[in-house]
């Protein structure tokens, strides 16, 4: 991995009440990696990134998200990253290029350079004839890949993606990924969750949450070998399956 | 700010892209004075009444006339014997009865007393009571006439003038009291619903995660219908003023400030209720149920205050539209100033902060 970590997690745990959600987890995620965060639902994952992303106060533990703490400096850390979350983020009864302004609007990014990025994004996904329409009128696909491209407008050092293929065709999930390549290579963090066993094969490296708790983190590859297994699906089964 | 800007012209959007919202929003002002002002009224007009005279002399053919001279009331049937009272109230086509006595005329002279009956249907007691009211000072006008000639030893004459409203109209109470419920519905309801929305889609996370302050994402959703309460509120004082020509005795500038005072307190209200309820459902249950029935029951709008138990009385005074009722019909139909309503002015006021200091905290809860 690179010397600099985008992503510094230590000892982080969210009780809610008696109920410990996330538990003690530790991890680093470093700049330009693709980090894959799975586990099965209500394990802890959707817990764990808000806390990532500054919505949600740590019980204790720390961490660091593009050198920002997130307990004292959430404001910061805000700024430098961006978030799309398994439910549709964007504004069904506003237009594309609605969506664009407020959303650039609200980052403090300049009118004109508002304007240049809504040029960028809408030749870059071919939409100029669905513009000025409202995305309750988009295919889901399209919407997605929208806002995954609105999260990137204030240029995020660091996006967080929870679940964003849910619900989405094969091609288009394939299209997302090339996207979610693209900003990689542009030296972007992607700290992803996904159901799709598929996808974390193209992770460069995927965790695995069981209530709570990491069980597993490594690269695809290294995985696979270890529990002696052809693909991440049959590791994931192994690993939920030793819990039960 | 430039981001503030931003943020209200989403909020335009939602608002004018919602067919349903912009119909609360507007139609239902305009609706509902119309329909208090007009349609419902205490005030007794061509009620149908029924004679049953079983003296039929020329004293209680006078008082008849007079009777169907008022435009009160008009007579409509007369009717012979005590069974068919019952067959005439029944068939619900007379609202009451007047059964003079046998020799009612004779009597008058002879004892100086005769009787009249006055049955009334009080199915609807409103109505029973103001029919039998207005019968009885026919009567007592019927009375003085046929004694002017006469000295009385002892006479006290009560003479009765009505100020603030002298025609009694019904829409002079209905004004202040439908200006309180649509402020309270558009900010607390529509501000509540618009809240949960964006928690329900999920959008409020995105607002969350973004560096706009939770306070800021708030304030920008509340500024919005700060202005449309206020432009209702606007609409309703002209309604009143040139449809149902009620004056404002009062200062435009207090009752405007009044009004902004209230709607702030609805729309804390409404913040209030949005930071407890987790979708658009609830929100408008909440608000109709927690709102809407006490403005209409408890606030002294339709119901006198006075004449309810006392636990609920103790329980009217922590709505604030009492407060805000008692405001209006000072400013509007008597015309006083600040150092009358001052006490209901500082209760708005501290009950405002309350629910902002709530809601702050609530919303600080739900966050971490």
């Amino acid at each position: 991995m690179k010397k600099e970590n985008a992503i510094q997690v230590e000892n982080l745990t969210k009780m809610f009440g008696d109920f410990t959600a996330v538990n003690n987890i530790s991890f680093k995620v470093g700049k330009g990696e693709v980090f894959g965060f799975l586990g099965a639902n209500g394990a802890g994952k959707t817990t764990a990134m808000k806390m990532l992303i500054g919505i949600l106060k740590p019980t204790s533990g720390s961490a660091q998200v593009a050198g920002f703490d997130v307990k004292s400096n959430a404001e910061d850390v805000k700024k430098s990253i961006g978030y799309m979350s398994q439910r549709f983020s964007l504004y069904n009864d506003l237009t594309i290029k609605e969506n664009i302004t407020f959303f650039g609007g609200i980052y403090g990014l300049e009118k004109s350079a508002i304007k240049e990025k809504t040029q960028l994004l809408i030749d870059e996904l071919g939409l100029h004839d669905e513009v000025n329409k409202l995305v309750g009128s988009l295919p889901l696909g399209w919407k997605q890949k929208v806002a995954f491209s609105v999260s990137l407008l204030h240029n995020p050092q660091i996006i967080f993606l929870d679940e964003p293929t849910g619900g989405v065709d094969p091609i288009t999930r394939r299209q997302f990924w090339e996207m979610i390549y693209r900003e990689a290579n542009n030296g972007k963090t992607i700290f992803v969750t996904t159901h799709y066993m598929d996808e974390a094969e193209y992770c460069d490296r995927v965790s695995i949450m069981v209530e709570g708790k990491i069980e597993a983190l490594d690269t695809p590859k290294n995985l696979k070998a270890k529990y002696k297994v052809d693909s991440m699906n049959k590791v994931f089964l192994k690993l939920a399956r030793n819990i039960e | 700010m430039k981001r503030f800007i931003g943020f209200i012209k989403k909020e335009f959007y939602h608002i004018f892209r919602d067919k349903r919202s912009l119909f609360i929003l507007f139609g239902m002002p305009i609706v509902q004075v119309l329909l208090f002002g007009f349609a419902i009224t205490n005030e007794i007009n061509n009620v149908d009444i029924a004679i049953l005279d079983h003296s039929k002399d020329a004293t209680t053919k006078e008082i008849i006339n007079k009777i169907a001279a008022s435009k009160y009331f008009s007579i409509k049937q007369f009717i012979d014997n005590e069974a068919a009272i019952e067959t005439a109230f029944k068939k619900g086509q007379i609202k009451a009865v007047l059964n003079f006595e046998k020799d009612f005329g004779k009597k008058i002279v002879a004892e100086g007393k005769a009787t009249v009956q006055i049955l009334t249907d009080a199915t609807d007691p409103n109505t029973a009571n103001t029919i039998s009211n207005y019968v009885s000072s026919i009567l007592q006008n019927y009375q003085r006439e046929i004694n002017k000639d006469v000295q009385l030893a002892f006479q006290i004459v009560p003479k009765t003038r009505l100020i603030y409203n002298p025609e009694l109209k019904s829409v002079f109470m209905f004004v202040p009291g439908v200006m309180t419920i649509i402020l309270m519905l558009v900010s607390a309801m529509m501000t509540s619903i618009s809240i949960t929305r964006e928690k329900e889609l999920g959008t409020m996370e995105i607002l969350l995660v973004s560096p706009l302050k939770p306070f800021q994402v708030i304030v920008g959703k509340v500024v919005p219908y700060i202005f449309l309460a206020v432009i209702n509120a606007i609409i309703i004082i002209l309604l009143s003023i040139f449809v149902f020509r009620m004056p404002v005795q009062g200062s435009f500038i207090l009752l405007g400030a009044e009004s902004v005072l209230f709607i702030i307190n609805a729309l804390s209200l409404g913040i209030l209720i949005s930071t407890v309820s987790a979708s658009q459902q609830t929100a408008m249950m909440v608000s109709l149920m927690g709102l809407m029935l006490p403005v209409i029951l408890l606030s002294g709008f339709i119901f006198p205050i006075n004449s309810m138990p006392f636990p609920l009385q103790v329980i009217s005074n922590i709505i604030p539209a009492k407060w805000f009722i008692i405001i209006l019909k000072g400013i509007m139909l008597k015309g006083v100033g600040l150092a009358i309503v001052w006490k209901e002015t500082l209760i708005l006021m501290g009950m405002t902060l309350l629910f902002i200091a709530l809601s702050v905290k609530k919303y600080k809860i739900r966050l971490e």
